[in-house]
This record gives C-alpha cells, sequence and structure tokens, in this order.
C-alpha cells in the first residue's frame, strides 16, 4: 500500500506523515484558507456525523423493536451497552439519571468509540481511496478524534452541560456562592483563594477532558503512520512493519476501548458533581 | 492543531446526537428493559408463592392422612369391639336358646315318662286283675274288688 503510494509520488518521510496529518479543510466563507477560525475540517466533520448517524440509527432501529419478551441477539447486544451504560452511571449519579445523563453517556461511548475505531482502518488503505476519489492531493484524516476540535467540542458541551446542572440544581446564587465559598469555607479571607481554586478546576476539567483523548488516538495514529513509513523502506521493513503493526492494532482495541470508557466516565462524573453541592 | 469552526459544528453534531439518544433510542429501551425486569420479578415471586402454597397443601394433605389413619384405626376398633359384642350377645342367645330346649325336652321327657308309667299303670293293673281273674277265677268279684285293684294300680 505504502509502496505503491510511494511510486506514484516521490514522498520524503517528513511529506508522507505530513499528508497523512493534514485535515480536508476548506474555509466556510467560500475562501480557500486553510488557516484562522472560520475553517472547518470536512473529512472530520463528515466522518463523525457519518458515524454518529450509523452507530446510533442502528442502535435506534434496534430500540425501536425492542421487546419486553424474549430478546433476539441483536436486541440482547445493545442492551448489553445499554446495561453497561446504565449501570456506570447508577453508580455515580443518584437522580433521575434516565431523563438526561446516562442517555448522554451511551451517546458519548457508542459515539467516541465508533470515532476511535476508525484508527483500526489502514491509513494508506484511507488514502487510497481517498486518492481514488478525489486526486492525489486529496487530504482526509479518517480519525475524527485525532481532530482537537472534535474533543474539545464534546469536553466543551460537556462543560456548559455542567455549568447548566450546577446552577439548575443549586440556582445562580447557590453556584456563585460556591465559586467563593468552597472548597475552604465562606470566611471573606478565603474567597480569593476558593475563586482560583475553582476557576483552575473550571478550565483543568475540558482540557483534561479533551486533550487526553486527543492525545491518545493522535499518538496512535502516529505510530501507525511510522510502521506504515517503515513498511516502505523494503522487504523487511514490510515484514516487521507488519507484525508490529498488527502488534498495535491488538493493542489499540484496548486503548480505543478504554479512552470511549473514560471519556464517557468523565462526563459522567462531571455532570454528577455538578449535581451535588459542597 | 489549530482550533477553528469544526469545533462549533462537532459541538451542534453532539447536541443533536445527544438529544436524538435522549428522545427516541433510551426510551424505548428502557421501557422494554424494565417490563421484563418487572415480568422476571412477578414471575419469581408467583414462583415462590407456588412453592410455599405446595408445602402448605403438603402438610396439609399429611394431617389429612394421619386424621384418616386415626379413624380409620378409630373405627377398625370399634368394629372389632361390636364384633366381639354381636358374638357374645350371640352366645349368650344360643346358650339361652340351648337352655330353653334343654328344658322343653326334659319337660317332654318327663310327660311322655309320666305317660308312659301311666299307660303300664294301667297295664299293670289290668295284667294283675287278668292275672288274678285267672288265678282265682270266681273268687273274685270285679265290681266288689275293683276299688281295691285302682289302689293298689295307684301304688306301683
Amino acid at each position: 500500500m505504502t509502496t505503491e503510494h510511494a511510486q506514484n509520488v516521490e514522498l520524503t518521510p517528513s511529506e508522507y506523515i505530513a499528508h497523512h496529518l493534514s485535515f480536508n479543510a476548506q474555509g466556510v466563507n467560500g475562501n480557500t484558507a486553510s488557516e484562522g477560525f472560520w475553517v472547518l475540517h470536512y473529512d472530520t466533520l463528515l466522518t463523525s456525523v457519518v458515524l454518529g448517524l450509523l452507530v446510533m440509527g442502528l442502535i435506534w432501529w434496534v430500540a425501536r423493536g425492542a421487546t419486553a419478551g424474549v430478546p433476539s441477539k441483536r436486541q440482547a447486544f445493545v442492551e448489553l451497552v445499554f446495561g453497561f451504560v446504565d449501570d456506570q452511571v447508577k453508580n455515580i449519579f443518584h437522580g433521575d439519571r434516565h431523563s438526561f445523563i446516562a442517555p448522554t453517556a451511551l451517546t458519548v461511548f457508542i459515539w467516541v468509540l465508533a470515532m476511535n475505531s476508525m484508527d483500526f482502518l489502514p491509513v494508506d488503505w484511507v488514502a487510497g481511496i481517498v486518492s481514488f476519489f478525489g486526486g492525489e492531493h486529496a487530504k482526509w484524516r479518517i480519525v475524527p478524534t485525532s481532530d482537537i476540535n472534535t474533543t474539545f467540542a464534546l469536553a466543551l458541551a460537556v462543560w456548559f452541560l455542567m455549568i447548566f446542572f450546577s446552577i439548575k440544581a443549586k440556582g445562580l446564587g447557590g453556584w456563585i456562592h460556591e465559586l467563593f465559598c468552597a472548597p475552604f469555607g465562606s470566611n471573606p479571607l478565603v474567597w480569593p483563594a476558593n475563586f482560583l481554586f475553582n476557576l483552575i478546576e473550571y478550565v483543568s476539567k475540558p482540557l483534561s477532558h479533551s486533550l487526553r483523548l486527543f492525545g491518545n488516538m493522535y499518538a496512535g495514529e502516529i505510530i501507525f503512520l511510522l510502521l506504515g513509513m517503515w513498511a516502505a523502506t523494503g522487504l523487511s521493513g514490510t515484514v516487521f512493519g507488519a507484525i508490529l503493526g498488527a502488534g498495535w492494532s491488538i493493542f489499540h482495541i484496548l486503548i480505543v476501548a478504554l479512552q470511549a470508557f473514560i471519556f464517557m466516565m468523565l462526563t459522567v462524573v462531571y455532570l454528577a458533581m455538578a449535581h451535588e453541592s459542597h | 492543531m489549530n482550533i477553528n469552526f469544526t469545533l462549533i459544528a462537532q459541538a451542534i453534531a453532539f447536541a443533536v446526537l445527544i438529544w436524538f439518544t435522549v428522545k427516541f433510542v433510551w426510551p424505548p429501551l428502557l421501557t422494554a428493559i424494565e417490563a421484563r425486569q418487572k415480568e422476571i420479578a412477578d414471575g419469581l415471586a408467583a414462583a415462590q408463592e407456588g412453592k410455599s402454597a405446595l408445602e402448605v397443601a403438603a402438610k396439609k394433605s399429611e394431617t389429612t392422612l394421619n386424621e384418616a389413619k386415626q379413624k380409620a384405626t378409630e373405627i377398625i376398633g370399634q368394629a372389632e369391639k361390636r364384633a366381639a359384642q354381636i358374638i357374645d350377645e350371640a352366645k349368650g342367645n344360643a346358650k339361652a336358646e340351648g337352655d330353653r330346649i334343654i328344658a322343653g325336652a326334659k319337660a317332654e321327657i318327663d310327660q311322655e315318662v309320666n305317660r308312659a308309667k301311666e299307660g303300664l299303670r294301667a297295664q299293670v293293673s289290668t295284667l294283675a286283675v287278668a292275672g288274678a281273674e285267672k288265678i282265682l277265677r270266681k273268687e273274685i268279684d270285679a265290681k266288689a274288688h275293683s276299688e281295691m285293684l285302682a289302689k293298689l294300680a295307684a301304688e306301683l
């Protein structure tokens, strides 16, 4: 695969990596600039939306025909996922989880898992298919979660939800009171310290939430690219690249599932914490 | 690693997916699973109920059986007693009847003996008179000695 690639265009390693790591970016207002804020990564957006519709649509399709009697194997599988997510949420959040938090956790888990799983597709196959349809220089990054925009979008959405639920549970006054009076107490002398603490917490939550997922997926992708590059060096490189690629893929199954799970758990934990008053 | 409009677009996609799940995916699954859980719980409760009912029934049948056995023993005892009583009664009756028959027979025998004695007496007196007649012939007047002969016959 990579060898084909190398035959077509003489690529230096850094060009190969750069090609695989650039987005299919286009300006929103019709301009072709790939810099600045008004730019859209079509690959990230399209892949993630298609995957989201696909996986949630599948579950919806099964859920629509769900029976309370003996479930089909398909329904049993969906219920397995449902029960897994529901159990996790039940252990963390002790309120009415069915109205919002549990479905959100299911969405996050399934969607992030699907997006992460794109990492299993051989990088150069994706590049090959894209260049077949879009020309030699067409770019398509297939793993939406290795785009920081995706992880930040999810983390920030959760962050806003967190603030929303915090205010909803405690009232605006209660929330502001908590900003200044937790964790050290309500003495006016410790107000600055409290506020600083809460500020750091509010900043660090979305950062760690999004960067953890992004870093893991990005690193995974880089490793695959390096192995792919090795495969272009000759026969022994191809053999070892394939063996190590297989090994890394198997290990990556764990990472993909684990990161999706961690992302879901953090979402639930943040939203549950927002409901608790200190 | 540049932040751009993709972030907003992804956030919107995320919001839509959450809305879709909250609205269309979660409720039917929850309904189905909760309904099944309730059904299973009801089934288990019913099974438990049936089990306890069976236990009660078994206990009841045992007591009934014991009662029946006791009653049967009682009835058999009574029957044996009654049978013995009947036998005793029959024995008594038979003895009384036998005694009565024996008494009757004895009376009859006595009567027969007396009658035979009467007959013999009459015959003896006749024989005595006939003998005396043969011995004495004319010397004895039947009419004159009949009183003495009757007395003699009575003494025999």
